[in-house]
């Protein structure tokens, strides 16, 4: 699978995991997974929940130790060192913050016991408020800070040491929809600036998509897809990504040749799939990549173009900046087809609930997948 | 995926986590309060539950005896012979304790001390003993004896094992009877209790009437005084020359009503706590759906309020039954005669010197406690899932003819308890009561009395300041250590156990077995027999379930994350433990010292058996004195132990005012 | 430097005389540990008494109730904490002897005793110092009350009009519950006689204590006219100003004496011989003779207040060593007829 906007050959490998597995009794929390973070990168781990992905982290961590696999940290092994003996530091979704201690002396605790001069803590400590954006806070006590200021200062303590690597276990969950969205673009600003290798663990796609540069996708104990954003967004490896980042219509069909594929009456031609024939498949397509007749680079009005079929406006949704709109042709056996469209073409073609438009599937959008094996 | 998981396992190695020097040093502190738990209780438990089993019995076949008649002596024959010949003792008379005598004239029917047969006797072995006059003889040479000497020897008994301690107490309906009063009272005495508590706790909780706090703080009373004070009192009350003996028509105040009355009193606010947590806790919306639905407050009451609150009305019952069951001071002041088991094991250790029926009786008392016990952890499990319910607390709204009554309840309760303790102040101060009611302070002159006389009070309050400071460190540090250590699962499971286990454990129970336990020469630990440190060992044990419990919840409430931040800055956990845990659990710990402190002062059961002329307590002497008769100086030493605790709590309070303030500012906004 | 070197040895020097008249006395001194049931009230008095003669053995007491004192004794059988007894009942002595508990003595002027306050073996292991004797103490103002009239002997506390109005120690807790019993099993019969007079009796009691004092204390305070105690308790609480009379039963009374020995395995031996020298000398039983009307060397003993003058002819013939050898037999039997819920109403 082509990488298509970071190449990582030239980075040195600073985390590599190799066959991490991690049981409960006979629950297998991770399955043999194995995984390298290069440095200076910032990767997610992404997944519902119970997908194993603060497993992995708190293995990563040595907070609870995999039943088997290695870890190896800056070319050390570490797999079966106790956190005090590992280079991390942590944020957790709660803060940990000590709530007797005021902020300063929360980021000063790393930094005691260290052979430090008090006046080169005092000055560290200045300088990590001001990094995350809080000179004057310091003297305050947790329950005196905003959610939002408390994350800051759980970082700056996490931080302090000048760790070689940041571990942040859903740091933003806990806060409220617009601070989240603030402080992720100023959490990898800074990342990006202090250039520390940092995993990060969320259930929120948009954070891993915005702040990641590659995103470890996860269900059930194991990896499914690892990649950046856009390759992840783009090119899902499984149903399982495809569904779990973004909006995807999923078509129940057969596979009906090596890149095509029959829905209800219907046939397509997709993107190549190697699945046998006749297999029952999972045809897959992203609202936005459906295009009307007329827009974008389906001009012609020609109604032979491969992929296009004719369908109803059921009905519409306005979301903003676009139109949701469901699509239905009894041709496809009942399903029907959410497609995003510009307020601009809703406009030029005069889509209306009850209209009849012409839209098209392009093949090297649709996806086919083996069904899930839940489903 | 979990075959691939397994393959992918069995080929790579297990990983094997190295532990972390503070791993290391957390489970060593583990270990360590495990090991102080295995000999302040399961050991000493242990001990009491052997010597229950140690009996004594004639051992017949290693006494010898050759007769003169007059013409030579016999063949020697064995006292089991001669038994088997005249059919004298059947097996069971040779059961006997280990002050057991036993006549050897009673084997020849035909004994006269004026004959002039002679007697001859030896011990085949040197394990046993016979007495000669007074004499001990336990040599395995021939002793030569006239007639006349010959009555005069009695044959001790010797150690053994088996069940017929328990055999003899079953077969002693003295004995036995007491289980059944035992349970009778204790049964009585919680239904009384838990329906005054509940009255008391939803007046409190659901109704808008005057002086809350005032009868919240009054309802505490009866936990800063020994249980025995309100024996005292109602002495003073409904004894013979009591002030208003008449109320009782005629009935004697010592026995089952005096028992119950002052166990009422003194389990009253232990049952008050409970019920009060459970009622408020119980969900408002439930009330506001009941008020829309125009369910009547009878309706509501049953159909609401109890099914809410019922857990707790059970965790309250258990917790007064077993306080009153393995009460001792009460029923010992105002038992008269009727006889409770923990008073038994008393009156066995001390009045008959007879340890191993002490232990059999022990025994006999752990089983209801330790069901209690049981069944109390298992409701309380249930609460706890209940609690963490979210819910909306209920406002009581006025409603003026309900909050009259229960003004007028309240009060009734209130004067019973104060009533109670003015009495017992009044007694204190009076000359000689009833002949002289002039007011002294002559019954404050302890010097002259049992018991200690003021060094019992010193004692006492050393006694407590010890167990409080040892004994919230060690309950800390235990509850912190199996609070917030990783793995090492069983360790912390054992410890779990031990911890709870002193709950169960009836005080005079623990003291017997302190005994058995450290007054053992053999026992390394033998020197602190006597000292203030078994009598502080013994009531931090005694007091531990509570006092571990409280630091438990408050370690509870500390992110569990706190111990992987620290792991990850690299700091050891006792900086975490002095800089963050400590401070935040303060009020917490705090909590406990005074727990500590109030009941080492008032505690009987545990230290009756423990104390020495040195370390002679205030509780004690309250005990003893009223023994002795002089019941105006033990209310007086009631009276100071009381007033310590209030002031203990005072001083509790207004410390823990200034450090809250001090290190919980962080609370404020 | 010389005057250094002089200066700081006798600042040593100095410091070692300091030190040696700090600690000289203690280190001379021998501390005896001595077990006792003597009355809290007397004990300082008896040690202060004591160090007039012997001021270099300084006395440790451990004090408490008969009962407790004898099973504290049991239960360090074979680890003994005490060096000396000195002042527990002759009974408690009998028991500890039987244990092999007491290291035989004879101490100094030991002939001058009553032959009764001496253990009769060839070597004495214990020696009495006084004698408490039962009595009855009677509240002449609650009787007035019940209009009781004064009972003369045992026999007359068997009277229906006392009923609800008696009350003494349970023989199983209290030594002074066992001495009453044994006398009266003594006096009257013991297979048969005793038995039958603590049946009747048994009717009338209101309940038994726990201590042997309290029933004369119940009764100085009013809270029942009459309680079955010792005469020396009676005396006590009169002089106090309850309102009680001592009255001695015409039959005779039981009695028990206090009584000293020194306990086997004693590192102290030489100390604890002195103390049970003095324990039976003159200046002792003169000593004993302020509380007790009954000492163990004939001709001391002067009257003491309060206690009836015809007491100490009214002492049975105590076989003490009949008492301690069917001593459980008797408690048991005791516990049988009267000690339970069902009987006691």
């Amino acid at each position: 699978m082509a990488d298509e906007t970071t190449d990582n050959s030239g980075s040195k490998v600073y985390l590599q995991i190799d066959n991490l597995t991690k049981k409960f009794g006979n629950f297998v929390a991770l399955d043999s997974v194995s995984l390298e973070v290069y440095e200076g990168e910032f990767v997610c781990f992404l997944g519902p929940s119970g997908c194993g992905k603060t497993t992995l982290l708190r293995a990563i961590a040595g907070l609870d130790i995999q039943t088997s696999g290695t870890v190896r940290q800056a070319d050390v092994d570490i797999s079966a060192l106790p956190p005090s003996e590992r280079d991390f530091g942590i944020v957790f979704q709660s803060y940990a913050l000590f709530p007797n201690l005021t902020a300063e002396r929360n980021i000063a605790f790393g930094l005691e016991n260290q052979k430090l001069e008090k006046s080169a803590v005092a000055k560290r400590v200045t300088e990590l408020l001001e990094l995350v954006g809080l000179p004057d806070q310091g003297p305050k006590y947790p329950a005196q800070l905003s959610g939002g200021q408390q994350q800051r200062i759980a970082l700056a303590r996490a931080l302090a040491t000048s760790p070689g690597l940041l571990l942040l276990d859903e740091p933003l969950s806990a806060l409220d929809a617009k601070v989240r969205g603030h402080l992720r673009h100023e959490m990898k600003a800074l990342q990006r600036r202090l250039g520390v290798t940092t995993v990060m663990v969320t259930h929120d796609q948009e954070e891993a998509l915005t702040m990641a540069d590659r995103i470890v996708v996860m269900d059930q104990g194991v990896i499914e897809q690892v990649g950046t954003p856009t390759n992840i967004y783009r090119e899902p490896d499984t149903l399982f990504v495809a569904d779990f980042i973004g909006a995807m219509n999923q078509i129940e069909g057969h596979v009906n040749g090596d890149n095509s594929v029959s829905v209800g009456e219907l046939s397509f031609t997709s993107r190549n799939h190697g699945l046998a024939r006749e297999a029952p498949v999972v045809a897959a397509i992203r609202p936005e990549d459906i295009v009307p007749q007329g827009m974008g680079d389906y001009s012609s009005s020609d109604s032979n173009v491969e992929n296009s079929l004719e369908v109803e406006v059921e009905d519409m949704e306005f979301l903003g900046s676009f139109w949701r709109v469901s699509l239905n042709n009894s041709a496809l056996g009942g399903a029907a087809l959410m497609a995003d469209m510009s307020i601009n073409a809703i406009r030029s073609l005069e889509v209306n609930i009850g209209s009849t438009i012409r839209v098209k599937l392009p093949a090297d959008r649709l996806w086919i997948f083996p069904p899930s094996a839940s489903a | 995926m979990s075959e691939s998981a397994t393959a992918a396992a069995g080929a790579a190695a297990l990983i094997k986590p190295k532990t972390s020097k503070d791993d290391r040093i957390m489970v060593g502190f583990i270990l360590v309060i495990c090991l102080y738990l295995l000999i302040t209780l399961a050991f000493p438990l242990y001990a009491m539950l052997s010597k229950s089993f140690s009996t004594y019995a004639f051992d017949l076949t290693n006494f010898e005896f050759q007769v003169n008649t007059g013409d030579g002596w016999s063949e020697t024959f064995s006292a089991a012979a001669q038994n088997d010949k005249v059919k004298k003792f059947k097996p069971e008379d040779l059961v006997t304790s280990s002050d057991g005598r036993l006549a050897p004239t009673e084997l020849f029917p035909d004994f006269s001390f004026r004959s002039p047969t002679l007697y001859k006797l030896r011990q085949v072995r040197g394990d046993t003993s016979y007495l000669f006059k007074t004499d001990r003889v336990d040599d395995t040479d021939w002793h030569e004896y006239s007639s006349n000497d010959f009555r005069r020897i009695v044959l001790r008994a010797s150690a053994d094992t088996g069940l017929d301690n328990f055999r003899t107490y079953f077969s002693t309906p003295a004995l036995f009877r007491s289980i059944e009063n035992s349970l009778f009272i204790s049964i009585l005495s919680t239904i009384i209790t838990v329906s005054l508590a509940f009255g008391f706790a939803y007046a409190i909780n659901r109704s808008t009437m005057r002086f809350k706090g005032l009868f919240k703080l009054i309802a505490m009373i009866p936990i800063l005084v020994p249980s025995l004070l309100p024996g005292i009192a109602l002495v003073y009350l409904f004894g013979n020359q009591g002030m208003i003996k008449g109320m009782l028509m005629g009935e004697s105040i010592y026995g089952p009503i005096g028992i119950v009355i002052g166990s009422v009193f003194f389990t009253f606010p232990h049952a008050l706590i409970i019920i009060t947590t459970a009622l408020a806790i119980s969900d408002g919306r439930l009330y506001e759906a009941a008020t829309a639905l125009r369910a009547s407050r009878w309706r509501t009451f049953w159909t609401v309020t109890i099914p809410g609150a019922r857990y707790g009305l059970i965790s309250a019952a258990f917790v007064v039954f077993n306080l009153v069951i393995t009460d001792f001071g009460l029923p010992k002041v105002i038992g008269g005669q009727y006889n409770m088991l923990a008073v038994d094991i008393y009156k066995q250790v001390i009045g008959q010197q007879n340890f191993e029926m002490g232990a059999v009786v022990s025994v006999v008392l752990l089983i209801p406690a330790l069901m209690a016990f049981g069944i109390d952890r298992y409701v309380q499990k249930k609460q706890v899932a209940q609690l963490s319910a979210r819910s909306v607390p209920y406002v009581p709204k006025p409603h003026k003819p309900f909050d009259r009554i229960c003004l007028g309840y309240c009060s009734l309760i209130a004067i019973f308890i104060v009533g109670l303790i003015a009495v017992c102040q009044y007694a204190a101060l009076i000359k000689f009561w009833p002949y002289n009611l002039s007011l002294s302070l002559d019954n404050y002159n302890f010097k002259v009395m049992d018991g200690g006389g003021w060094d019992s009070y010193t004692n006492s309050i050393q006694l407590g300041l010890f167990t409080a400071l040892a004994g919230t460190i060690i309950v800390f540090i235990g509850a912190y250590m199996v609070e917030k250590t990783n793995g090492f699962f069983a360790t912390r499971s054992a410890f779990q156990f031990l911890a709870m286990m002193p709950m169960a454990i009836p005080g005079m129970v623990l003291g017997l077995a302190y005994i058995f336990f450290f007054n053992n020469p053999d026992n390394p630990l033998n020197p602190i027999y006597g000292t203030l440190a078994i009598l502080v060992i013994c009531s931090v044990t005694h007091f531990y379930t509570v006092s571990h419990l409280t630091a438990v919840t408050a370690l509870k409430q500390m992110d569990r994350e706190f111990e992987s931040v620290a792991a990850s800055l690299k700091q050891p956990f006792h900086k975490l433990l002095s800089k963050v845990t400590v401070p935040v659990c303060l009020p917490s710990i705090l909590d406990i010292s005074i727990y500590l402190f109030v009941n080492a002062m008032t505690t009987v059961s545990a230290v009756i058996f423990l104390y020495s002329p040195d370390t002679t307590l205030a509780s004690v002497a309250v005990l003893n004195m009223d023994d002795a008769g002089d019941v105006a100086p033990a209310a007086a030493m009631g009276m100071m132990i009381f007033y310590t605790n209030v002031a203990a709590r005072l001083i509790h309070q207004f410390v823990s005012r200034k450090l809250v303030r001090r290190t919980q500012a962080w609370r404020g906004t | 430097m010389i005057k250094k070197v002089f200066k700081k040895s006798t600042l040593i020097a100095s410091i070692t005389a300091l030190s040696m008249a700090t600690f000289g006395n203690s280190a001379l001194a021998v501390d005896l540990t001595v077990y006792t049931a003597v009355e809290a009230e007397d004990l300082a008095r008896y040690a202060e008494t004591f160090n007039k003669d012997h001021p270099d053995i300084n006395i440790k007491w451990v004090r408490d109730s008969t009962g407790i004192v004898t099973a504290k004794l049991l239960a360090e059988k074979n680890n003994p904490q005490a060096d000396v007894i000195w002042g527990l009942a002759g009974t408690s002595l009998l028991l500890m002897k039987s244990e092999g508990m007491l290291e035989p003595y004879a101490p100094k002027g030991v002939k001058k005793l009553d032959r009764k306050f001496v253990d009769q073996s060839a070597v004495p292991s214990w020696t009495g110092m006084d004698a408490w004797v039962a009595a009855v103490c009677y509240n002449t103002v609650e009787a007035a009350k019940h209009n009781l009239e004064p009972p003369k002997a045992w026999s007359d506390l068997l009277k229906p009009m006392y009923k609800g109005h008696l009350i003494m120690p349970n023989p199983n807790s209290s030594g002074t519950g066992f001495l009453d019993v044994s006398s009266w099993l003594q006096m009257f019969g013991k297979k048969q006689g005793g038995w039958d007079y603590m049946d009747r009796l048994h009717k009338n009691i209101a309940r038994y204590t726990h201590s042997g004092s309290k029933p004369c204390k119940l009764a100085a305070a009013g809270e029942i006219p009459i309680g079955i105690s010792f005469a020396f308790r009676g005396a006590r609480s009169k002089a106090k100003g309850a309102p009680i009379d001592i009255i001695v039963p015409a039959e005779g009374v039981g009695w028990e004496m206090e009584a000293s020995g020194i306990i086997a395995g004693t590192d102290n031996l030489e100390a604890a011989k002195t103390l049970m020298d003095w324990s039976i000398s003159r200046t002792a039983m003169e000593m004993y003779n302020t509380a007790y009307a009954v000492v163990g060397m004939p001709g001391v003993a002067k009257p003491v207040k309060y206690f009836p003058p015809t007491l100490l002819k009214k002492m049975i013939t105590n076989d003490f060593e009949w008492a301690a050898n069917n001593r459980k037999t008797i408690l048991a039997e005791w516990l049988k007829r009267y000690d339970s819920k069902s009987d006691a109403k």
